[in-house]
């Protein structure tokens, strides 16, 4: 099973594709049977004994066993344990509502930052950035925002975005940007000193030394998305070369 | 579906670098986005494409009676439609105020400028007139939706060809476009909208704003006006107090524009003659550009850079280097080790026990002097200061260095 996918990696899938186990009528008395276990990730699932995939785009494998296939996106669907940027939209009763980009908004407590007690409120206003980890997140219920992690710390996690600007860009853009060593990052940080949030909802924020700066820089990472390597080095070089 | 929200964060940026005069794409004040005009293959179908910004505009003509108060003339409608696949704040069938607005300017600059000869439209007095009929439809809303617009409009019906008609006594007959050719409409002047939109009480002014700064805008400021000057509407929405100079300004920008513009709408109906007249496959299929989902294509635009390389290294050079922290376990000397060396006390019972224990995890406030980066001389460690702070009560702490080897 796990060499038919194997073969596959690479290769674009649409939804629909199936892959099957292959049941062997004979059991060999010499080889002890492995089982196979294959982690689906995004864009497959499981069917019985059948993968399916859902949606179309090129497989992806990570040793030992991870599969998922890797498509171009720009709506968000909340997913548990994702950081994303969010927009609050109105404050009522002990509850944040937070505009996070999906179908719904999501909640975030007042007790849910940190050094936060019912005394000490947090200081969020109506229109603030905030950048928060899905508690809760699943098709059923609404969406629970917090803006702590598990010790009770805030570990980069809260209310944040004066100066700065806020963009959009696909789903695909920001993962690319959040892998450990990735190119863009590399080549960004040769360019200006600036301040980065990415939020797995598609939404961007920068913030550099000055305004010219910020837009460079933003403007820079919204063409990057469709740009191959080689281009994208160019584009770095002349801006960094002062002359675009 | 509910738009998304405008952050704080995006408004004081916005505002801000229009006070500094940058827009978000590179574009200056004064410049409009790209427009792209596109013709279908039946007349009077016409796209326009600004920037980002997406509206389609269709011709039509029936046969009707006219009004009791003109007979003579024909009728001209317009319906435009606000589809959600333009914004996700559109609804459909709603009736917002946006969309009355964009209704009554559409038809205050095309049907009241008189820039359609309507008694041409009239085919018997008083019982058989043409009523011409224009839809527009959003199909992408990235700002300015009123100078696209006003631009599809009168390119769809400058292109639009009605049928040919013959009259014999009594009987009226339509002539289809195999049996004889259609005729164009005859338009006197093509008035086009350009809009102003006002930031900070009337101090600064964009053309052209797109969507985000059509949120943080104050005001807007839509002069309609043909390429000869001649101004056919002018419409100022938002409640903004505008001074007699700005407004005689915006029109002098805005005949600059206009004529331009036109230019662009007549060399597009041109290629559409020509293109037809050789007998070339025209329309859509032909002029819309393939999209391939792995080889998206984004216009470039120039952003203006001066003079940042050197504020760039001046900014680096200026920073100080960070304070060293130092690591746990920390050997000092030989024999000698210090865990947790330079982090607060978290324990919380400074205060109240009395101490008496001097080990190496449990100390008071140590400082840690760290060094710029320039004046470090090689092999050195950081210096590490243990000071008393007042309220402890511990004895002096002395780290025994061991001979130096």
């Amino acid at each position: 099973m796990e060499s038919c996918l194997k073969v596959k990696v690479g290769a674009v899938l649409l939804p629909g594709d199936v892959f099957t186990f292959i049941k062997t009528d004979t059991i060999s008395l010499t080889e002890s049977l492995k089982e196979e276990k294959i982690i689906c990730g995004p864009g497959l699932q499981r069917n019985g004994d059948d993968v399916v995939v859902c949606k179309s785009g090129v497989l992806r494998h990570k040793n030992p066993n991870l599969y998922w296939v890797d498509s171009q996106q720009r709506r968000y669907v909340p997913v548990k344990g994702e950081s994303v940027i969010g927009i609050v939209t109105t404050k009522s009763g002990d509850v944040f509502k937070v505009d996070v980009g999906g179908s719904e908004q999501a909640s975030l407590s007042y007790l849910a930052f940190e050094g936060a007690t019912k005394r000490n409120r947090p200081n969020v206003q109506v229109g603030d950035l905030v950048y928060a980890q899905f508690l809760i997140a699943n098709k059923d219920m609404e969406p629970e925002l917090v803006c702590i992690d598990s010790s009770g710390r805030a570990n980069g996690l809260g209310v944040f975005g004066a100066g700065g600007l806020l963009f959009k860009g696909s789903l695909g853009l920001v993962r690319r940007l959040l892998m450990p060593q990735n190119e863009i990052l590399k080549d960004l940080e040769k360019l200006y000193p600036c301040e980065l949030v990415l939020g797995m909802n598609g939404r961007l924020w920068v913030r550099a030394a000055t305004v010219q700066k910020t837009l460079i820089v933003a403007n820079l990472l919204e063409s990057s998305e469709n740009m191959s390597a080689q281009q994208r080095r160019t584009l770095f070089k002349r801006v960094a070369d002062g002359n675009l | 579906m509910r738009d998304t929200p405008l952050s704080n964060c995006e408004r004081d940026f916005l505002l801000k670098a229009i006070e500094e005069k940058k827009r978000l794409d590179g574009r200056q004040t004064y410049d409009y986005r790209n427009i792209k005009i596109t013709f279908g293959t039946d007349y009077g179908c016409c796209f326009v494409d600004l920037g980002k910004t997406r509206v389609m505009a269709q011709v039509s003509c029936e046969l009707v009676t006219p009004k009791e108060s003109r007979p003579n003339e024909g009728i001209m409608f317009f319906n435009l439609e606000l589809s959600p696949m333009a914004s996700p704040a559109f609804e459909l069938g709603r009736s917002s105020e946006l969309l009355v607005k964009l209704n009554r300017q559409l038809e205050r600059c095309l049907r009241n400028s008189k820039c359609i000869d309507t008694e041409s439209l009239c085919v018997v007095s008083g019982e058989k007139v043409w009523q011409i009929r224009v839809d527009v439809h959003m199909l992408n809303h990235d700002g300015n939706l009123m100078d696209a617009t006003s631009i599809a409009a009168i390119a769809a019906l400058s292109h639009f060809k009605r049928p040919d008609v013959g009259i014999q006594g009594d009987e009226v007959t339509v002539y289809s476009a195999q049996e004889r050719d259609p005729i164009a409409l005859s338009i006197y002047h093509m008035p086009i909208c350009v809009s102003f939109a006002f930031f900070q009480q009337g101090t600064y002014l964009l053309v052209d704003p797109c969507e985000r700064e059509e949120r943080v805008m104050d005001g807007l400021l839509m002069v309609a006006m043909n390429k000869h000057r001649e101004i056919c509407s002018i419409q100022s929405s938002g409640g903004i107090m505008l001074l007699k100079e700005q407004v005689l300004r915006c029109s002098k920008i805005a005949s600059v524009k206009v004529s331009e513009i036109t230019d662009l709408i007549a060399k597009a109906l041109e290629n559409d003659k020509k293109a037809r007249k050789e007998g070339r496959k025209c329309g859509f299929a032909e002029s819309m550009p393939q999209e391939r989902i792995t080889a998206l294509k984004n216009l470039e635009t120039t952003v203006e850079m001066t003079d940042l390389t050197k504020q760039a290294s001046d900014i680096v050079e200026g920073v100080e280097a960070p304070a060293e922290m130092a690591l746990s376990p920390v050997v000092p000397a030989p024999g000698v080790g210090q865990v947790g060396a330079g982090l607060q006390n978290a324990w919380g019972l400074e205060d109240e026990e009395d101490d008496e224990e001097e080990e190496d995890g449990d100390e008071p406030e140590v400082t840690i002097v760290a060094e710029k980066r320039g004046n470090k001389k090689k092999g050195e460690r950081p210096v590490v200061i243990i000071s008393d702070s007042e309220d402890s009560e511990e004895e002096e702490v002395v780290i025994l260095n061991p001979e130096s080897s």
